[in-house]
């Protein structure tokens, strides 16, 4: 033993005798790939959507409230940084989507191999960005459209 | 056990309640199989809230409490509300029994249940509050 923390990986085999457990490397040792990338951000997207959800009770709360309140979140939907919250919110839940899709497929057997996952990396990103910028720019568009209309 | 030198565990229980105590627990797919079959009503109701938003942007309180007085929309509404906060517990749970250890582990877990839960509750009632609303109107008008 060289190092005092090998004590800590001193395992047992079922049948008592002891043995050294492997030790895997930590994460800056191995070289960057984009499914490992795309794998964690599907957790961080999970939690900035959930995050999302919780503020998108605002919303629905402010529309029983009454139209006092409603006009509040109406200032943050209006506001240039409440967008730039909500696209990122949009953001989030695609993505989380479109992994959690992947997910699924997975877990019925498909595009599981490491040649398909590679593949499809690519592939989830492209979706990601064009779905969310169409969703975003789709909602602005519809929402200033419909505020012109009434204002005129 | 045949062998005296191989160490080995001396149990005073009966060899059928040692291996209830060590076989599965019949729930060890429970919490897996609970975020898939979440994930996958929550696809559905996903694209239905997408089109709900594009009817609903830039529409007044009066719009949102019209739309929201309508069975069909507070139905889906309401099954959206919930398992989405269900299947954020679930997740969650996944992220704390990953990152938090030892003894803080048990309460994160409770913490963020309550959280999450409350959370889910608040926005139940305020679907709830918006569908019934109307109806209460109704019913001023007519008496």
């Amino acid at each position: 033993m060289q190092d005092v923390r090998d004590a800590l990986y001193v395992g047992q085999r079922s049948d008592g005798t002891l043995t050294r457990r492997p030790m895997s490397p930590h994460l800056q040792v191995y070289r960057f790939r984009l499914s490992m990338f795309l794998s964690i951000a599907n957790r961080a997207a999970g939690v900035a959507a959930a995050g999302g959800s919780a503020l998108g009770l605002c919303w629905i709360s402010a529309a029983a409230k009454g139209p006092k309140s409603f006009s509040k979140v109406q200032k943050v939907t209006g506001n240039p940084l409440g967008q730039l919250v909500l696209a990122g919110w949009a953001l989030a839940l695609v993505y989380h989507f479109v992994a959690g899709l992947r997910h699924l497929a997975w877990d019925s057997g498909y595009r599981f191999d490491k040649k398909e996952i590679n593949e499809d990396g690519p592939v989830a990103v492209g979706v990601t960005v064009g779905t969310t910028l169409a969703l975003v720019a789709g909602i602005l568009g519809v929402a200033i459209c419909r505020s012109r209309k009434k204002a005129s | 056990m045949s062998n005296p030198h191989k160490p080995h565990v001396k149990v005073m229980r009966s060899q059928l309640s040692r291996a209830r105590g060590l076989g599965s627990a019949q729930t060890g797919v429970a919490h897996w199989w609970a975020e898939r079959a979440s994930a996958v009503a929550l696809v559905p109701l996903s694209g239905w809230f997408v089109i709900q938003v594009f009817r609903l942007a830039g529409a007044s309180q009066p719009e949102v409490a019209k739309w929201g007085a309508r069975p069909l929309n507070a139905t889906m509404m309401l099954s959206l509300v919930i398992l989405t906060f269900y299947h954020t517990q679930l997740g969650l749970q996944v992220i704390i029994d990953d990152y938090v250890h030892g003894k803080a582990h048990l309460p994160a877990g409770l913490l963020m249940k309550g959280i999450v839960f409350l959370l889910g509750l608040f926005g139940t009632v305020s679907v709830l509050k918006l569908a019934l609303a109307g109806s209460s109107r109704g019913r001023i008008a007519a008496g």
